[in-house]
């Protein structure tokens, strides 16, 4: 019996995710990092579409997540060498995403199971990939927990567990703040509808993280041409000096 | 009232807050205008470059090493060219010595780049930049430091110190020699191009200018009269910096100029007020209050490396692998 009941579970659920679907609104879908630029916070809303009526058992829940581009990071261990703390072993974590946030309706651990979270990689433990761990080093999991730790730290990833409020099984809003030393890119905007752990629909959009203007103008500047750019920072530097000490001397004069 | 200032920003304060591109983290600007123009106020009123304490203030507000090094570089370009003109219309600058130093802090800056490179991809440049700056501020404070409480005690006591005679020893038996006819010397090129050198390396890897190795160097080493020794100095320190703030622009991409602007607005600034300041005070108690803040931020950096950090671990760009 019991087995019958489970076999109807599994045959129900995809039937479940065709008829729930997210419909999804963002405040902005672009972030412009401006010279004055200090964070920003992002509306993430939205409604559950269905055909049929509400769906009996565990109420919906809801995972909003925000995840910014995943670049290669080195990390760093300091041992105490010669009397000074000194970086020795080190380590390259493959994949680890510059910006991470998780917002849910209700405790992570009720919204998601440990099963689904691996299959959609929800949690950052999961985003973050590193396989050539080295054999080598002692506690190579360590690295990658001091990934987690140090952008915890710094807010650029974080976990804010019932902060999605969800009205009527079926429109739901939440607001992420982006701090200000973001990393440019691609950020991906991820929403899941669970149901008693179950991920019973999701939907991605991208969100544009771009430098502008004078911010724009310099960093291109000075990656794709360095040397006009190094010259440009000594013409500037020279015309400050030769300017301000003009300026004052015909102040003393006057 | 200060307190509450501090913990409900203002609009004002908060429009203030400056992204800077290359550094890639908001610092509020009038902190960078006040730093630039307090240690401009330090370098008006004792003639240093500041170099040496801009960069260690900058990593204490959270600008990532490489990128205060090569910024204050280019700063240094900024304040020596203002600094250069003044002894340009009172003829106090040997440009034929001020060329072989030259040449020495060139080569010196680039050795000094490739050291600063290899070290960054082993991880270890943060390490060489904070060991140099507790090395060099440790020695130069504690020198300052003593040599200021003399002049004090000599100065209470009323009596003249000993004139110093002039050495003659191996330096004028290095062949090369050449004649410097604005320093009225007749001496091997060696000496000069080797303090060059050396202070292009330390240029390249701390971001100063060097004034404080060379200066001294220039008068007890190679004898140079006083009045032209610090014009001169600042004619090499312009070029050395400049090829340093562009060998780090185009290897590392760690110069950003609106640091290195707002700094300078600052530091211009600062300095005339503090070269007025420096005219009307009593030298040598200035001087060891400059020693003591030498000491200090030695101390700061020093208790950095020592003390077991809070994190062992840290974050850097993989790139390159």
């Amino acid at each position: 019996m019991l087995r019958l009941i489970l076999a109807l579970c599994l045959v129900c659920l995809p039937v479940h995710a065709a008829e729930e679907q997210v419909v999804l609104g963002l405040s902005q879908d672009r972030v412009s990092i401006t010279a004055n630029f200090d964070g920003s916070e992002i509306l993430v809303f939205g409604a559950v579409k269905r055909e049929a009526p509400i769906p009996e058992g565990p109420p919906l829940e809801v995972i909003v997540s925000i995840v910014g581009p995943s670049e290669p990071v080195t990390v760093r261990r300091k041992e105490k060498k010669f009397g000074i703390w000194v970086n020795t072993d080190s380590l390259v974590v493959d994949l680890a995403p510059s910006f991470y946030a998780v917002a849910t309706s209700a405790p992570f651990s009720e919204v998601l199971t440990q099963t689904e979270d691996l299959r959609y990689k929800v949690s950052v433990e999961r985003a973050i990939r590193s396989v050539g761990a080295d054999m080598n080093i002692k506690g190579a999991q360590d690295f990658s927990a001091a990934v987690i730790r140090i952008r915890e730290d710094e807010g650029l990833y974080s976990i804010r567990e019932n902060t999605v409020a969800v009205d009527e099984e079926t429109l739901f809003r939440t607001s992420i703040d982006m701090p200000s030393d973001l990393t440019e890119g691609d950020y991906t905007a991820r929403i899941f509808l669970t149901r008693g752990g179950k991920v019973v629909s999701s939907m991605e959009t991208s969100i544009d993280v771009r430098k502008v203007g004078l911010e724009r103008i310099l960093y291109t500047m000075s990656r794709e041409q360095p040397i006009w750019y190094g010259l440009m920072s000594l013409a500037i530097a020279i015309a400050a000096g030769w300017g301000a000490s003009t300026a004052f001397r015909l102040l003393r004069e006057n | 009232m200060y307190r509450d200032a501090r913990h409900n920003p203002s609009r004002l304060e908060e429009a203030m807050q400056i992204y800077l591109p290359i550094a890639e983290v908001s610092v509020n600007a009038f902190l960078l205008l006040g730093l630039g123009g307090m240690v401009g106020i330090l370098s008006g009123m004792f003639g240093v470059g500041g170099g040496f304490l801009m960069t260690p203030l900058l990593f204490f507000i959270g600008i990532p090493p490489a990128v205060a090094v090569a910024t204050e570089a280019n700063q240094i370009v900024a304040s020596s060219f203002s600094g250069v003109l003044a002894h340009f219309r009172r003829r106090t600058v040997d440009l034929k010595m001020g060329t072989v130093l030259l040449v020495g802090g060139l080569a010196g800056a680039a050795l000094g780049v490739i050291l600063f490179n290899y070290l960054k991809s082993l991880g270890q440049v943060d390490l060489l930049v904070k060991l140099c700056y507790v090395v060099f501020l440790g020695v130069i404070g504690s020198l300052m430091f003593v040599e200021s409480l003399n002049a004090l005690r000599k100065s209470r006591k009323g009596g003249t110190p000993p004139a110093k005679r002039r050495q003659r020893g191996w330096i004028h038996a290095l062949p090369f020699k050449m004649r410097f006819r604005t320093s009225g010397l007749y001496i091997s090129v060696i000496p000069p191009v080797l303090v060059g050198l050396f202070v292009g390396v330390l240029s390249a890897i701390m971001g100063v200018g060097g004034g404080f190795i060379m200066v001294p160097a220039m008068i007890y080493l190679l004898g140079m009269p006083t009045k032209v020794v610090v014009g001169t100095s600042l004619f090499q320190i312009i070029f050395v910096t400049a090829f340093t703030t562009m060998l780090h622009a185009t290897t590392n991409y760690t110069v950003d100029v609106v640091l290195a602007v707002l700094l300078l607005v600052g530091g211009v600034v600062g300095a005339q007020i503090g070269t007025v300041i420096g005219a009307r005070m009593p030298a040598e108690q200035l001087r060891v209050l400059l020693a003591a803040l030498v000491l200090l931020v030695c101390g700061k950096l020093a208790l950095d490396l020592l003390l077991q950090p809070a994190e062992l671990f840290s974050l850097g760009d993989a790139g390159g692998h």
